[in-house]
């Protein structure tokens, strides 16, 4: 019988079916953060437990941490006493079970979806799990990879094995070229707006087509990272050539393993016949720059669209539609165009990579941060990130422009550590939710593009890309 | 829970949210998750919209300021063991705190037309049962619980839906799922029980794709 890439992945980790409709399949690799796994580790401490297979484990501190740390910053500096305790508590942990763990002093410190990659640790055809819903993110490279409770992150420490029910198929084939000024993070918002929060629920999506082929592995990420965000805990690309190119530049393989690797990477496509339990085209050439106008990442707009008109909203939308242009301040007619912005963020898991900070740095170049803007920071994914954009001399462009060049971590994405919206700002937000308070009690946020934001950024509002 | 006869019974009063998308950010915001616990997240429960002024992790709802329009902030409701809701609940963030919230507050069932995958699994992890049904029969749900007592039961054993003794609907949920939450089964120890199919399973995968344990 013909498969998909995910049933091929499915296949090949099952270990055996359970009573339940569920199986038991094995874990290759988790990533852990200081925020879901202490509970985890308390667990397998009062089993008497110890990791199962202990260097499938890589661990990292970044949603606590703060963004303004400078040279020698270790984890007691951390002022948030009780983010002190969250971020010590991880270093404890890795120390006693022996994990190994890029700590806050690190240079591979980062946001662990970028460092993940980055290092080399998330290799395609690998299943891959961490207390963290985007970590769809390594989807990208064929991996079978999704986002756990901290319980489970407790029973892959102890057995290495997850508990699982098999998803339904389902696929987007993105076809055609974008339009000038329209990146990844557009098509991925065009996608959740297209199919909703709920469109993706109980399925992995598999990205496909000419568009998905001709795009970099960041932003492939991209648009893996975001799928849970069309309620698909697991988005998958297909491996090829521009995968094992990444893989070779970042990972630890030696030349033998890497080649014998290939051989079977290569059989990690969804087979020519294989069916799905859904299937979406779209035409990218269509798709303008996406911005959101409310608090759920289906309510996007055309940056240059009107929001939708309560008038014309039917009865469930309505309803939805309401409580969010009401809680984002925004009144009948406007449009994106029309709000005056307070913050800017460029950072998160979604667009913090080399790319995201070059096309920003392309936009910002040469221009002034608008005065109506509070704050404009760029948070890079990594410290290997930010070494790497410093050498392009990117941070010098953002700070003559006026934007504050930060550390590495989760930052305003979610405002664990000190990176947070004052109540009723709005904010232009490279990330991926714009939920109720996500960036700050009250905060308003409009998730886009990292270039759009960079507009934002020096213009105020938001502005055509042409 | 209690046994009525033979049945395991779980009833009590219902809180209605009228919305979709209910993502776990307001079920629970970041705040809180800085806690290394896994209890006591009762007073942070919709936090957001339960009080009108900002929290921090450690401060009770005592010297909070309530928003006296938020449904759990009203008799009989905040008293609540059921919560009924929209589309989509617990989409979003995987926080297992979400849960660990609606448990401790004492919420037992939690009833939506959907629910966000990842939730919908940290649900029977810790003895909250999520139950779906069809829009029509929320939208039906949503009615009852206005127009008079909004109080259910529901039968673990026969998965049923009563009110005042009277069957409103079946639901459907995996027995095995089911009695984790009745017998509050640890998975752990259940998988453990497959120790040898697992050290057998990563011998042959090691042997196979090796690269995948070459930082072991």
């Amino acid at each position: 019988m013909p498969k998909t890439l995910y049933d091929k992945l499915w296949e090949e980790h099952h270990i055996t079916t359970l009573d339940s409709s569920e199986s038991l399949l094995y874990i290759d690799r988790q990533y852990l953060h200081e925020v879901t796994s202490p509970q985890a580790f308390e667990g397998l401490s009062k089993k008497g437990l110890s990791p199962w297979r202990l260097n499938a484990n890589i661990a990292t501190p970044d949603h606590n941490v703060p963004t303004e740390r400078g040279e020698s910053f270790k984890t007691e500096n951390i002022k948030d006493e009780i983010s002190k305790i969250q971020v010590t508590e991880l270093d404890k942990n890795c120390n006693k079970f022996g994990i190994k763990q890029f700590d806050i002093t690190s240079i591979n410190q980062g946001i662990v979806h970028v460092i993940g990659p980055e290092l080399g640790y998330t290799l395609p055809g690998m299943t891959i799990v961490c207390g963290d819903s985007h970590t769809s993110t390594h989807g990208a490279f064929g991996c079978l990879a999704m986002g756990i409770g901290t319980s489970e992150v407790e029973h892959v420490l102890a057995t290495q094995t997850l508990k699982v029910s098999k998803l339904k198929n389902m696929r987007v084939k993105f076809s055609g070229e974008p339009q000038e000024g329209v990146t990844s993070k557009d098509i991925v918002l065009f996608l959740i707006r297209t199919i909703g929060t709920a469109g993706g629920n109980g399925h992995a999506i598999e990205f496909a087509g000419s568009y998905i082929e001709s795009i970099s592995m960041e932003a492939r990420m991209t648009i893996c990272n975001m799928s849970i965000e069309a309620g698909a805990k697991v988005g998958l690309i297909a491996p090829d050539a521009t995968t094992f190119n990444y893989v070779k530049d970042h990972s630890q393989l030696s030349e033998e393993e890497f080649e014998d690797a290939i051989s079977h990477w290569t059989s990690l496509v969804s087979d020519n016949d294989a069916s799905f339990d859904k299937e979406i085209a779209i035409d990218v050439s269509l798709i303008k720059p996406q911005v959101t106008w409310g608090t759920s990442p289906e309510m996007v707009v055309d940056f240059d669209q009107e929001i939708p008109n309560l008038d014309f909203v039917d009865g469930e939308n309505k309803r939805n539609f309401e409580l969010a242009k009401k809680y984002m301040g925004i009144e009948e007619n406007q449009k994106v165009t029309d709000l005056k912005f307070d913050r800017v963020f460029i950072g998160s898991c979604t667009n913090s990579r080399i790319e995201d900070l070059r096309d920003a740095a392309k936009v910002v170049d040469g221009k002034k941060v608008s005065e109506d803007i509070i704050e404009a920071i760029v948070v890079p994914g990594s410290g290997l990130v930010k070494e790497q954009a410093e050498s392009e001399g990117l941070h010098i462009i953002f700070e003559e422009a006026g934007f504050m060049w930060r550390d590495p971590g989760c930052s305003m994405c979610l405002g664990m550590n000190p990176d947070q919206l004052k109540p009723y700002e709005r904010c232009a937000s490279t990330s991926n939710r714009n939920f109720e308070g996500r960036q700050g009690n009250l905060g308003r946020t409009h998730l886009m593009s990292p270039l759009m934001a960079a507009l934002t950024a020096v213009n105020g509002r938001v502005v055509d890309p042409s | 829970m209690k046994i009525e006869g033979n049945e395991l019974i779980i009833g009590g009063v219902v809180a209605s949210i009228d919305r979709d998308n209910i993502d776990t950010d307001q079920i629970i915001p970041t705040e809180y998750l800085k806690s290394i616990k896994k209890f006591g997240f009762e007073d942070y429960l919709f936090d957001g919209w339960r009080y009108l002024d900002e929290g921090k992790l450690g401060v009770s709802k005592n010297d909070r300021e309530q928003n006296p329009d938020f449904i759990l902030n009203q008799a009989p409701y905040d008293k609540a063991t059921i919560l009924l809701t929209r589309d989509n609940f617990g989409c979003g963030s995987s926080r297992e705190h979400a849960v660990w919230a609606l448990r401790d507050f004492g919420i037992k069932i939690v009833i939506a037309s959907s629910f966000g995958d990842i939730f919908y699994n940290n649900c029977f992890k810790n003895g909250v049962l999520p139950i779906k049904l069809d829009k029509n029969k929320i939208e039906d749900l949503f009615q009852k619980m206005s127009d008079s007592s909004a109080d259910l039961s529901v039968s673990l054993d026969s998965k049923k839906i009563f009110q005042n003794e009277n069957e409103l609907y079946s639901f459907d949920v995996e027995d095995n799922l089911l009695e984790r939450i009745i017998y509050g089964l640890d998975d752990v120890d259940m998988t453990l029980k497959h120790k040898d199919k697992i050290l057998a399973f990563e011998q042959t995968r090691m042997k196979n794709t090796p690269w995948i344990f070459s930082n072991d």
